[in-house]
This record gives structure tokens, sequence and C-alpha cells, in this order.
């Protein structure tokens, strides 16, 4: 046990989470100023004066950035007004890029924390719910960058970084626990093979399902101003409207789908090839096992609707959310409320 | 998984009688008596049981039955916490346990459920397989009559004569690496290219060649399909044919495999009846436990000396240190260390003097040790017959091994044997034990002590060496602790399948998600009716025009570029023209055109609708 490096990795988890906070709040105000730049012309037009209260809204999330921020130079001097001149970079864009910046930090410092972890205990970093936890975030914000860098939909950040953010202070909060070596039966390789991909690929699973959640707000929105636009009456300016298209979100929440699926079905089954060297049967009906088992049938469940006719879109999108909150439930609720064989979170 | 919807829905619209004038439709439709309403009933009742909306509904069912086997405590997981939940719901807890809630995974409502998903699965499977080895076995699909309207489209013009030029298309698929293009070439008559404008007399030669790669997707699909039914048929097999069996053996001593009795819990599966058991003997010589300062557990072993097979009985033995996560395999049967405990040891002195030493294992409740439990002495000596029954003895209590005294109440501060030390209140009376009750060996029957049957003799806290003396003159001396160890032994038959399957699974579903099926057509033919004449002197090169379609039938992205590539196939000196990509968004469109792959794939040839909704 080096406590040097376990205060290292507390204070890179540190940064990974200011980062993350960041990100959100300046994806907050991406997304607040588009709603206002979308519904500027309406108000001049109506004379109501929305888009200095846009500007008032602007300038408290900067200003709460401000008090939040330690290392964010990308964003001095930009907490200002809209900008004069129609040239220059947008105001809430260069908040969308500051966000981008400060998640990769934040996924930097989050990579160091799980590193000096490991280097601490001289072991793999994900022994306990507060690793295992990191873990996750860490995988979903990796898949998150990757759709950042190839697909282009950083206006569905909000509804990437709330969860991760949330998830990430739960971790330093709730769920921290001391470095420590591993109990014996978490003492085998089984362990870095089962849990890194159990791991890994739930957070790519979880980023998937918040596309998906993504899209049915999207949709939700769209039917609704399809609807008014119907009717004759004004289409409802929402945060939502900048959302990337549904077609987008589908595929992102697809391509992460059919990426972690069959990465998901081989931590089972390395699961199951521990517990039978473990615990005496490869599946012995444990609530972690079950509902890891309910997950999987889910998501089958999900890509096989995706392909089928009457499945797609909205119904598939919903199944992919129930996909996402058994993985959470499994997370959480097994771990720590129902005891059974996989009770290690060493919370007790 | 995509293909498997296409199959689906063809399977479904050759039986709805689409294509086939003799089907089952309208046999079934048709009033022709009660035997053939019965079919019809019958193959309506299939074709819903095999169409994806009832294999998807019979998912979530199985999700949502097996959640109750997460949240409710099971009868084969921990036997206390679903008796206590019973007792703890008077009302709800019987029906839960006679609707099988405690036992789902046994209960026929989630056997019910997985059994008609594997019928599902089969009838959805046969058809495909038997599909898929017709499209194995055929040719590429011909050309459709319009290429512009594929979603991916270009037209080039190259040197050489068509049949040339489809010489060198045919060529290089061929050698673009494995799961490669399979392709042929036909020849197009009677019509003078596409599109009708530039008919010419003449009729020249048209040149068409069709490739499709991606086949192994779909072997990839069924292995997937196929692996579940035998993981699935092996996880029954196990749970038939296997069994498990736990018990607590004390340092110094041993247990032979050869009968269920010799457990403490046998779990037989279904067909076993424990008749024929492979015995093995196992003595359990010494326990070894390293905790950190913390007094977290870092290691345990156990010693033991094994015989199996022939040796049983003998007196050849051979050592193994068994180790958590490291089983020992004999027999055909699984040796687990799955824990550790203490055993604290007594001695007692009767009134008529003789001496006679007592130990029992006690349960550890919590990380420390700390653990409770009950001595049960039976036959107390000098007492015959029902004299003897009412002076019963049970040391109850707690022990610790390392003892630390709290406000009157012993804890355990650390996990090894440093400063063992007891709790205990000492009962004289009937134990109960002839009642033919089995007894938890973990506590008292507190019937007896409501009763009154059994009798508190006092309590002492004690450490190794002290004394307790109860007012007959019986003296209990607390004497130390050894260790015991929990054992399990696991036989199932199948295992090796389920590993195999569950390879072949994950095997299958990386090439079923990865794999990409890609369709492309070149229709070639000359540049101008009047080239050909002229190259045939010698004097000009022929050059031909080649119009090239493609179709992403699944995962339509990253096929641009890849389209690209394969119009540059035609050949050297292209010029061309006429480019364009009907995709929608930068990363291509997975959902629209997949749909239009499938509806093309349904019509056997031609375009589907272009560009997706």
């Amino acid at each position: 046990m080096d406590a040097n490096l376990s205060g290292l990795s507390d204070l890179a988890f540190e940064g990974a989470a200011a980062g993350y906070l960041m990100a959100l709040v300046c994806h907050a105000v991406e997304t607040a100023s588009r709603r206002a730049r979308r519904v500027e012309p309406a108000a001049a037009t109506a004379g109501v004066p929305i888009g200095s209260a846009a500007a008032a809204l602007g300038g408290a999330s900067a200003g709460a950035v401000g008090s939040t921020a330690v290392l964010a130079p990308p964003l001095s001097g930009s907490g200002q007004p809209a900008p004069v001149r129609p040239a220059r970079v947008p105001f809430g864009e260069r908040f969308g890029r500051a966000a981008v910046l400060v998640t990769a930090i934040g996924f930097a410092c989050h990579v160091l924390a799980l590193v000096f972890r490991g280097l601490a205990a001289q072991r793999p970093p994900w022994g306990n719910m507060y690793e295992f936890t990191l873990m996750i975030t860490g995988a979903a914000v990796a898949s998150w960058l990757i759709v950042l860098w190839r697909a282009k939909a950083r206006l569905m950040g909000i509804y990437v970084m709330t969860p991760i953010v949330v998830l990430v202070f739960l971790a330093g909060t709730v769920l921290y626990t001391r470095s420590a070596p591993l109990l014996p039966v978490l003492n085998s390789y089984w362990l870095i093979i089962h849990v890194a991909a159990i791991s890994l690929s739930s957070g790519v699973l979880m980023l998937s399902g918040l596309a998906s959640a993504a899209y049915l707000v999207r949709d939700r929105h769209d039917r609704r101003v399809a609807a008014a636009g119907s009717a004759g009456g004004d289409a409802p300016a929402g945060v939502v409207t900048r959302l990337p298209s549904l077609d987008k979100l589908d595929r992102i929440a697809y391509r992460s789908a059919i990426a972690a699926f069959p990465f998901y079905t081989f931590a089972i089954m390395a699961g199951a090839m521990w517990a039978e060297v473990a615990w005496g049967s490869y599946w012995s009906w444990d609530p972690k096992e079950t509902v890891a088992l309910v997950s999987w049938v889910v998501y089958a469940g999900y890509l096989h609707a995706r392909a089928t006719a009457g499945w797609r879109g909205r119904p598939a999108a919903w199944i992919s959310v129930v996909g996402l909150a058994t993985i959470i439930f499994n997370l959480f609720f097994v771990n720590m409320v129902i005891s059974g064989l996989h009770s290690y979170a060493g919370l007790n | 998984m995509p293909p498997r919807d296409s199959v689906r829905r063809r399977t479904e619209a050759r039986l709805a009688g689409s294509g086939d004038a003799d089907d089952g439709e309208a046999r079934a439709t048709a009033p022709q008596g009660p035997r053939h309403r019965l079919i019809g009933f019958g193959r309506g009742i299939w074709r819903q049981l095999t169409s994806m909306r009832t294999a998807l509904i019979l998912l979530f069912l199985l999700a949502l039955a097996s959640l109750p086997g997460a949240l409710l405590p099971q009868w084969h997981l921990n036997q206390a916490k679903t008796a206590q939940y019973k007792l703890d719901h008077p009302t709800l807890g019987p029906i839960l346990d006679k609707l099988g809630f405690f036992d789902v995974f046994a209960s026929p409502w989630y056997s019910a459920i997985y059994l008609l998903l594997a019928i599902s699965l089969v009838g959805c499977l046969t058809p495909r397989t038997v599909e898929f080895a017709r499209q194995w076995r055929a040719k590429p699909v011909a050309t459709p009559r319009n290429l512009a309207r594929l979603p991916h489209h270009a037209t080039v013009t190259v040197d050489g004569d068509p049949h040339q030029v489809a010489k060198r298309i045919q060529d290089s698929l061929r050698h673009r690496g494995i799961g490669g293009w399979r392709n042929t070439v036909r020849e197009e008559t009677g019509q003078a290219g596409t599109g009708g404008s530039t008919a010419s007399p003449a009729a020249p030669v048209v040149v068409t060649v069709s490739a499709e790669r991606g086949y192994l997707r779909e072997v990839g699909n069924l292995l997937f399909h196929f692996s579940v039914l035998g993981l699935l048929a092996a996880m029954a097999v196990g749970s038939l044919f296997g069994y498990s069996g736990s018990l607590l053996v004390t340092a110094g001593n041993g247990f032979c495999s050869s009968a269920p009795v010799n457990y403490d819990n046998f779990r037989p599966g279904r067909m076993v009846d424990g008749t024929d058991m492979a015995p093995f003997c196992v003595d359990v010589t010494a326990f070894h436990a390293d905790y950190t300062v913390d007094g977290m557990a870092r290691s345990f072993d156990a010693e033991l000396r094994v015989q199996s097979g022939s040796d049983v009985g003998s007196s050849r033995w051979i050592d193994h240190v068994l180790h958590v996560n490291d089983p020992l395999r004999i027999a055909g049967q699984r040796l687990y260390l799955l824990g550790h405990g203490y055993v604290p040891e007594f001695s007692v002195r009767y009134p008529d003097g003789s001496e006679r030493r007592y130990s029992a294992p006690f349960q550890p409740t919590d990380s420390m040790f700390t653990s409770q439990g009950v001595v049960k002495i039976t036959d107390p000596p000098g007492y015959t017959g029902a004299a003897a029954r009412t002076h019963q003895l049970a040391i109850v209590g707690i022990f610790a091994p390392s003892g630390v005294v709290n406000g009157g109440v012993l804890s355990s501060a650390y996990p090894d044997l440093l400063a063992p030390a007891v709790a205990v209140e000492v009962y004289q009376g009937d134990l109960g034990l002839d009642s033919g009750q089995p007894q938890n060996v973990f506590t008292l029957d507190n019937e007896q002590v409501d009763k009154g049957l059994l009798v508190s003799q006092g309590r002492a806290n004690l450490t190794v060496g002290q004394t307790f003396k109860l007012d007959d003159g019986t003296v209990i001396t607390f004497t130390g602790a050894n260790q015991y160890v929990s054992l399990q032994t696991s036989y199932d038959p199948a295992q090796g399948w389920a590993l195999v399957f569950a390879i072949a699974l994950v095997v299958g579903l990386l090439g079923s998600l990865t794999i990409k099926r890609r369709r492309v057509w070149y229709r070639v033919r000359a540049a101008d009716p009047a080239g050909p004449t002229l190259g045939a002197n010698g004097t000009a090169h022929p050059r031909s025009v080649v119009q090239v379609g493609g179709l992403a039938r699944t995962d339509q992205a990253g096929y641009g570029a890849e389209f690209d590539s394969l119009v540059a196939l035609a050949g050297a000196g292209a010029e061309q023209h006429d480019v364009a990509e009907h995709v929608d968004g930068a990363g291509g469109a997975g959902v629209g055109v997949g749909d239009n792959a499938r509806s093309v794939d349904a019509a056997g040839i031609g375009p589907g609708r272009t560009k997706g909704e």
C-alpha cells in the first residue's frame, strides 16, 4: 500500500470530477444559448426581451463555471455576452468546444486516478465498488469522446454528462473506499478478465442507453412540434431542438450497443468461468448474475427489435433505455441492497 | 440481428401466400372440414410462435420473470433467509412460495417461457438454415435493371471491351481477401443499356458482373442462435444429472464423497438418486489463513490428503493444497474450498469424575470472525435412560479468536487466533434431538427452552484454561480452538459442453455483428457502338462504359469508401462521371438503407426504393 500513490489517485479523481462538472456546465451554456438564439427572432417581433434574459442566463452559468473552475483556461474571457461580429465563433459554440476540451482533460485525470490506484495497491484497479464505478464511468466517457470525434454529436452532451457527473460524485462520496488489497476470493486472474470486461462493456452500453434516452426526448419533441404545427400554433422552442437528429442518435445507440454487446456477453461468460473455479458452479442464479442475464436478454431484444419492422425507432429506443435501467440497477441496487455471492462492494 | 428478421418475414410471406398459390394460409381459411381446420389452426399457432414479435415478447417475459429470482430470497441460494421472509410475510409468503417465486428458476412458468423461446428459435432457425443453404449454392443475384436507383452508384468509362472489363473485374474481386466476393458474370441480350435512351440497332453486347460478400455473417448468426440452444440444453442436462454437496470439516478430520449422507447439505439434480457417486476421500490435515494488519484476509488454503478411484480404502494418499479460486478436480468431480471458521473446544468433567472433550463449528458473524454456535452434549456419562436425556448439556454462545469485551459484550478484534475467548451460557435438560426434527447445528432449539425442558445454568466469559462450574458439580473448561473448512463437491456432466457452446456463441455473435453483407453489380457495355468495330482493326482502343451499383445489405456505414474502391476495380483509364452516393448523413444511413436492402432482397432481384424515408 503506497499512501503517496493513493493520494495522487485521489487528486486525479478530483481533477476528473471537476473536469466533468465543468464540461456539464459548458454543455448547459451551449444548449441554453442555442435555445436563446432560436427564440430570438420570434421574440424580436413580439417585442419581448428574451434575448437579454438568455444573456443573463448565460452570464449566470458562466459565473457558476468561474466559481468551480480550477483548470479552465479556455473559459477565460468567454463569459461575455453574445458576440458582436458575426464572423467570430458563436458564443455558445465556444462553450461547446470548451466542454469537449475539459471532458478530455477530465478523462485523462480519470485514467490517471485508476492507474495510480492500481499502482498503490499493486493490483488491477477494479476491486471494489468505488473502483468499479470509476471503470464504468471511464468507459462511458471514453466512448463518448469517440462519439464526439466521429459523429459530431456534441449537443447530446448534457444527456451524457449529467449521469456521468452524478455517478462520479456518488463514487467519490458514498462509494469511496480506501485503497486496499483484494479479498482472497477476488485474488484471481479472472478478476482482471471478468471485471475489466464487464465494467468497460457496461460503460459503453450505458452510453448507448443515454443516446436512446436522448432519442426519445427528441422524438417526443418532434412529435409535439408536428402536432403544434398541424394545429396551427407556434412550435415550442425547447432545449431539445438542437439535439442531434433522430437518425444520428439511433446510430450512436446502435453502434455502441453492437460494439459492447459481444464484449458484455464475453464478460458474463468469463464470470461464469470464474464462478466455476470460485463458487462451485458456473451458474448459480446469484442476484447479480441474474440481473446481468436480464440486461443481456434486454439488449439482445434491442438488437432484434431494431431489425424488426414495427419495432424500429421508438420501441427499440425504449428497450435500450430499459437495458440502461437494468445495468444501473445491477450496479447499485444489487450490490448495495441485495446480498449475494457478488457482495464485494467493500462498503460494509 | 438484422438478417433474422428478413428471413422471418420472408418465411411469413411465403406462408401468407404472397408467392405461392398452394400454401398454408389458403388451406387454413378454406372451409374444408375439421381436419384441415385443425391443421390450419396448428399452422397459425406455429406461425405466431415463430414470428419475431412473439420471440421478442418471450425475450422480455424471460427478463421480467428472472427479476423475482434476483429480488426475492430463493430456497436454493439461502434457505434461512427464505424461511425468514416467509415468516415475516405471513399472508403473501405462502402464496408466493406456492407460485414458485422462491424457486423461480425451477418453476413451471419460468420453464414454460424458455421452452417456448427455444421452440420459437428452432422454428425460426430451421427455415433460415435451409434458406441459407440455398443462397450458399445459388449464384449472386442478377443485376438490377436500373443501377442508378441503388444507394451507391457510379458510371465510369474505361479501356477494354465489355468482356475484357468483366474479366478484369472478376479477377480483381477474387483477390480481395478472405470471405471475399462471390461473383458471377452474365451476358444480357436483346436490350441496349439501361434507360432506353441510347438504343442502338446493333444491340451491342452487355456484360454484367454480380458479386456479393459477407455470407459468413449469416453463418455467425446461425452459429450464435444454435449455440444459445446448445447452451440451454447443456444447462438443462447439468441441472438434471449434476449435484453438489457441501460440508464443514474440522482440521484433522476427513470425509468420503461416496454417499449423499456424508454431506451436511446435498443438492441433487432431478435425475440423481445418490447411488452412483464416484467416491473420493479427503483428510484435512491443516488450514492456514493469512491476514493484513487491518484484519482483511490475504489468503487461505487447506492442506489435504486425497485418495480416489481404486485407492479409496487403501493407505495410498496424495497430498494437495487446496486454495480459494482453485478447485481440486478429482474423479470427475470438483472439490472447492469455500470458507472457514473456528471450532471452540471444551473439556467437561462430570460429577462422576469422568472427563470428556467436546467441540463444535461456530458460524462467523463478522469479518473478524466473531462467531456463534452451540456445543450440544447428548450423552452425558453417568446417566442412563431418561435421566441421560434430562441431563443433556448445551454450551451456547459467542466465540472470538481475538476476544475483546466491550460493555460486557464479547467480540473479536482480529480474525486470527491471538486471544481466543468465549462468552457462553450453559443449558441443561432435554435438547429435543430425539424428536426427529432436523436442528440447526449453530443454534439451540428455543422451543425446548420455552417449554422449560432446557434450563439455563448461568453465563460466563472464558479465556483459554478458565472454567465454569455448574450447580451439580459439572466443570466446563474452555481449552482452545481448532479451525474448520467449508468444502463443496460439485458434479456437472455437461459443463464442458456449456463451455463449448459459450465460446461458439461469442464467436458467432462477433461474426454476425462485424461481418458486413455487401452487394455490387457492374453492367459493362461498349462505350460507342461504333467503337468495337474500329478496335477489331487494331487501330483504336475499345472503350467500355461501366455502370456500378452497390447495396449494403447490413450496416450501411463505411460502404462509401469501399464502394469507391470497387468502382476503381473496373480498370485503368477510368474517366468517371455521374458519381452519386445516395447516403443521407455523413456516416451513412443505417436504418433506412438497411430497410431497402431487405426489400430488395425480398423481391429477389431488382432494386428497391432508393434513398430511404
